[in-house]
């Protein structure tokens, strides 16, 4: 097994150097400092695990920063997002509020989901992110029903619709798409592409070089592209948006990246090398995109390590702080269930 | 219940016009399934409603029922009122995954922060000669998933009522039209008009024993309680009309009176909803008043059979509830 079993023919590569010329200074260092959070705040979950802090699962989306910030760094505030169990990344791009997110990992009651769904369902409604869903691409066919909702009230929001590379062998996935373009929905089906269903490669379980080949079928552009890049995950997404805002329906996104880590806490990386992992860390989206920064002179070295240490301080206060938070009572639960 | 003087419609033109009544009152419901447009339903139940509603809110679709569902889940989590009409009940199995660990879940997993007010109308039973996959009476599967309600009426009148209740309803209602209940034709007053969700309703008084009967069991039931009252055993009926959230109180009360009562559904009696109703009536006050055990009456246990002797014989007919009602009114005495 090595890397060369990745034969994704990326489709677009970077247009970073028109991108950082026409992006605002405080849209670059967003991305930066998300990149960064997500990062510090998958480590930290890790380290809380470690520790014998955390009760459930995690499945941490190191190496895969620029896809969730780069898609979320297009949309306008009031646009919506709905993702998956991997879905950290997705939740602080969007603008979580760390501390309340930290809290329900730890399952507390301050927590966005008051305790009640962890670390794989951590939803922010009014902050427009619907939900992340754990069952592999059960987030697809809601994501059609957001969209229609939003069509028929004839709204100017779109919606991003996340999931996994494995996500694409599902009959929802199919159904959706197809429903979807039928009925020219304002949503970017968004494929977080990191090569691996568990423990299978994507080249063991379909028979395409690239996933957003599927789109041909549903009759919608499909594109992929370098998800470990930024900038090119940010203009591909931001003409999918376009596309969708405008009324000519979904598009199809493969942003094409790698998890560090293994699936879940479970995993122990009996499938892939450990040369093939450090190959991918080499790729590191965060260390390539304050290289960048730096060489087209829009950051310092010392500016993008200021974004970094401050993000990484925020994420240790914010763990700190809901560590302290107070445990959800068991009394009470079965009111919880069905809304008045 | 209803007045004198009230026209009589069919429980199909109820469930439509509960349907057309809401939409018109409610720009956020509508309607999505497979053929419910030009077609007018599988059945014929939204038939002409495209014309007053038009394409978007009478929403054909795919063949696609996972995606219905999800449809109609995301709609609802935007805050519409979606209602799904799904083929058959059978179908829902393709559609389960929205429904059990999307719809069911999601209010309760992200912490109380929204709801999915949508209502999965699924035509069940059997007795239409459609043999095993378009036939079944799924409910037992969906009452013990907690988030989503249950509703089964059994006559025209408790269908309008209690599917307006259901799209009003802030929670995922699956509701259960018999196929065999369509064509019955019952007072139904013209205004809308609701029947809570947790109100079980005696059909019939009498004191000898209760049968507890929903959908397709409550007419059968009636029909033998008639037979019965011939032979001077004065049978009680009570419909809960909807399974989840259950009126256990009237149920309670009728058996504490009976101290007899014999449970029927069209469902397999293994993991059936009788079982509930039994273990409910067996756990409460009523327990001290039974004279005989708590019997059930239900499908055997196997697929629907297409021949129609099979077909008949694998559910509970009106002769299967006399003898068993007779059998259980002699008990002990």
């Amino acid at each position: 097994m090595t890397a060369q079993k990745t034969k994704a023919n990326i489709v677009a590569t970077s247009g970073s150097h028109r991108l950082l010329k026409e992006l605002p200074h405080a849209k670059l260092t967003w991305m930066l400092q998300r990149m960064c959070e997500i990062r510090y705040f998958e480590e930290k979950a890790e380290d809380l695990y470690m520790r014998g802090l955390v009760h459930g699962t995690m499945h941490l989306s190191i190496g895969q920063e620029a896809t969730s910030v780069g898609s979320i760094a297009t949309l306008r505030p009031e646009d919506l997002i709905i993702h998956h169990h991997r879905g950290h990344g997705h939740t602080i791009a969007k603008g979580a509020d760390l501390t309340t997110m930290m809290a329900e990992f730890l399952g507390k009651e301050t927590g966005y989901c008051r305790g009640r769904g962890g670390s794989m369902h951590i939803a922010d409604i009014s902050g427009g992110n619907m939900g992340a869903t754990g069952v592999v691409g059960g987030g697809i066919p809601t994501a059609v029903g957001i969209a229609l909702a939003l069509q028929m009230r004839r709204s100017e929001q779109v919606l991003l619709s996340y999931f996994g590379d494995g996500a694409t062998n599902e009959g929802e996935f199919h159904e959706s798409l197809n429903m979807a373009s039928t009925w020219k929905l304002p949503v970017v089906f968004i494929c977080d592409n990191n090569q691996y269903g568990m423990s299978m490669h994507v080249s063991r379980v379909m028979n395409i070089a690239n996933i957003s080949e599927r789109a041909a079928s549903y009759g919608i552009p499909g594109q992929s592209v370098d998800g470990n890049d930024v900038l090119a995950v940010y203009e591909a997404v931001l003409g999918a948006v376009e596309h969708a805002r405008s009324g000519k329906g979904p598009s199809l996104i493969d942003c094409v990246s790698y998890r560090w880590r293994g699936h879940s806490k479970s995993d122990r990386n009996l499938y892939r090398t450990q040369e093939e992992i450090e190959e991918w860390k080499r790729k590191c989206p965060i260390r390539r995109f304050k290289k960048v920064l730096i060489e087209a002179v829009v950051m310092t070295d010392s500016e993008t390590e200021a974004i970094d240490q401050t993000a990484k301080a925020t994420i240790e206060h914010a763990a700190e702080v809901a560590q302290t938070f107070p445990e959800p009572s068991p009394e009470h639960m079965e009111e919880e269930v069905y809304a008045l | 219940m209803n007045t004198n003087h009230t026209r009589e419609i069919t429980y199909l033109e109820a469930v439509r016009e509960a349907m057309i009544q809401e939409m018109r009152l409610n720009k956020e419901v509508f309607l999505i399934g497979e053929d419910v447009g030009t077609y007018g339903g599988a059945f014929g139940v939204s038939k002409g409603m495209l014309e007053e509603f038009g394409p978007e809110r009478i929403r054909d679709t795919p063949i696609s029922e996972a995606a219905i569902a999800g449809a109609a889940t995301g709609a609802a989590l935007m805050g519409m009122r979606p209602v799904m009409e799904v083929m058959f009940m059978d179908f829902l199995t393709i559609s389960t995954n929205q429904l059990v660990n999307q719809a069911a879940k999601m209010r309760f997993m992200f912490g109380g922060k929204c709801s999915i007010p949508m209502v999965i109308r699924a035509p069940s039973g059997s007795g239409t000669g459609a043999a095993a996959q378009h036939s079944q009476s799924l409910e037992a599967w969906f009452v013990n998933v907690p988030g989503i309600k249950v509703v089964a009426p059994s006559s025209p009148y408790d269908a309008k009522g209690l599917l307006i209740a259901a799209i009003r309803d802030n929670n995922p209602v699956l509701f259960m039209e018999h196929k065999l209940l369509y064509r019955l034709k019952g007072p139904v007053p013209e205004e809308p008009y609701t029947i809570p969700l947790q109100s079980a309703e005696v059909k019939r008084e009498g004191r000898d024993l209760t049968i507890v009967a929903y959908s397709i069991m409550v007419p059968r039931a009636l029909e033998a309680a008639e037979k019965l009252a011939a032979e001077g055993i004065e049978v009680e009926v009570v419909d809960p009309r909807s399974l989840k959230p259950l009126d256990k109180e009237t149920i309670i009360r009728s058996v504490s009176k009976t101290g007899r009562v014999l449970i029927t559904h069209e469902a397999p009696g293994t993991g059936g909803y009788g079982g509930e109703l039994a273990a409910v009536i067996a756990g409460s006050a009523a327990f001290d008043y039974l004279d005989a055990p708590i019997r059930r009456l239900a499908g055997r246990d196997v697929p629907i059979p297409y021949n129609r002797t099979l077909e008949q014989a694998a559910v509970p007919q009106v002769e299967d509830i006399v003898a068993a009602a007779r059998e259980l009114a002699q008990e002990g005495r």
